[in-house]
């Protein structure tokens, strides 16, 4: 059974209550289409399951297959330099299909972040080794493709169903 | 992860059966054109299946991570040469592909990973050292992807280059 090697810290973006029983961490790419589907039931999970569970999320982007994901991945951390990192997560998950520069810019524009300072951090690639790191701490977790998900630092296997999730997470959380 | 492979997968401390195998149209692959480096060997089911795609496209981001221990990657299953073509082609695969497809499996069953039954290998990992000598072994479930973790770890317990 893999589970996750590298525990979360204040380092990770983390959504919910420090002191939550559940912690659901998801390794992600902002260009596969399954991380879409998915975005949904995270989201209603997250509103059902309350203050039981707090969320994770790191990049997993298979850049060789998906042309977008890594710089899609250095937006979502350059804007969250500037406080703004699970609005610009929501928006590439909701716009898998226009995740180029000029799009990557626009959308930072509409979160009202400092747009030039965040095109010089993706222009200089400021975050492309926080994003390895994800990476790497997901493939030595036994993450395999995307998403992979951990309930309580074990992988969750299940399908990304939110009947299934919630009742592992009910069952961590118990 | 447990190195649990089936009872018929060689096992660390045997030698590895060397091959001779297409890696394109026109070109072969023998493992002892390897000796000195540490090879994975990776055997699949089958070319296109969505769980190869997401495990080769893996390896394909690894592939800088494998070779800081000097290791090579080959993929081996039994499609055919042209079939390993169009699919790496299509995948951007930066490591060759080789095919068992002429007598069908062999290598395979020299690894002792063919599915008879099915007519494709098992989804199978073989670590192997610079002196040609498996280090690990490790079947998983053939509709699961069994990621890189192991690979990585058993590398890492592979003595250092240079250091007899």
């Amino acid at each position: 059974m893999s589970a996750l090697t590298k525990p979360v810290t204040e380092h990770d973006h983390i959504e919910g209550s420090a002191d939550a029983p559940v912690t659901l961490v998801e390794y992600g790419d902002y260009e596969c289409p399954h991380c879409g589907a998915a975005h949904p039931v995270v989201q209603e999970l997250l509103r059902r399951a309350g203050n039981r569970v707090r969320f994770v999320f790191r990049n997993f982007p298979l850049a060789e297959i998906h042309p977008h994901a890594q710089l899609a991945a250095e937006a979502a951390e350059a804007a969250g330099a500037q406080g703004q990192f699970w609005k610009m997560h929501d928006t590439l998950l909701t716009h898998q299909n226009a995740l180029g520069s000029v799009h990557l810019k626009q959308y930072a524009g509409h979160l009202g972040i400092d747009v030039d300072q965040f095109t010089e951090a993706l222009t200089a690639h400021s975050f492309q080794h926080r994003v390895r790191e994800d990476f790497m701490s997901g493939v030595r977790s036994g993450v395999n493709g995307t998403p992979s998900f951990f309930i309580n630092g074990a992988r969750y296997d299940g399908p990304a169903v939110l009947e299934m999730m919630l009742s592992a997470i009910e069952e961590a959380a118990a | 992860m447990d190195s649990t492979t089936t009872p018929g997968a060689l096992r660390a401390g045997t030698v590895a059966p060397d091959f001779h195998l297409p890696s394109t149209p026109d070109q072969r692959v023998s493992l002892k054109e390897f000796r000195g480096r540490p090879v994975i060997l990776v055997f699949y089911p089958a070319d296109w299946s969505p769980v190869c795609g997401d495990q080769t496209a893996l390896y394909n981001e690894l592939l800088g991570e494998f070779g800081k221990f000097g290791a090579e990657m080959l993929g081996i299953s039994v499609d055919g040469s042209w079939c390993h073509l169009a699919f790496a082609h299509d995948r951007k695969l930066k490591f060759p592909l080789l095919s068992d497809f002429e007598p069908k499996g062999e290598v395979a069953r020299s690894y002792g990973v063919y599915r008879a039954q099915d007519g494709f290998t098992e989804r199978a990992l073989f670590v192997i050292d610079s002196e040609g000598v498996i280090r690990w072994s490790y079947v998983s479930p053939v509709g699961v992807n069994p990621g890189a973790d192991g690979i990585l770890a058993a590398l890492e317990a592979l003595p250092q280059q240079g250091a007899k």
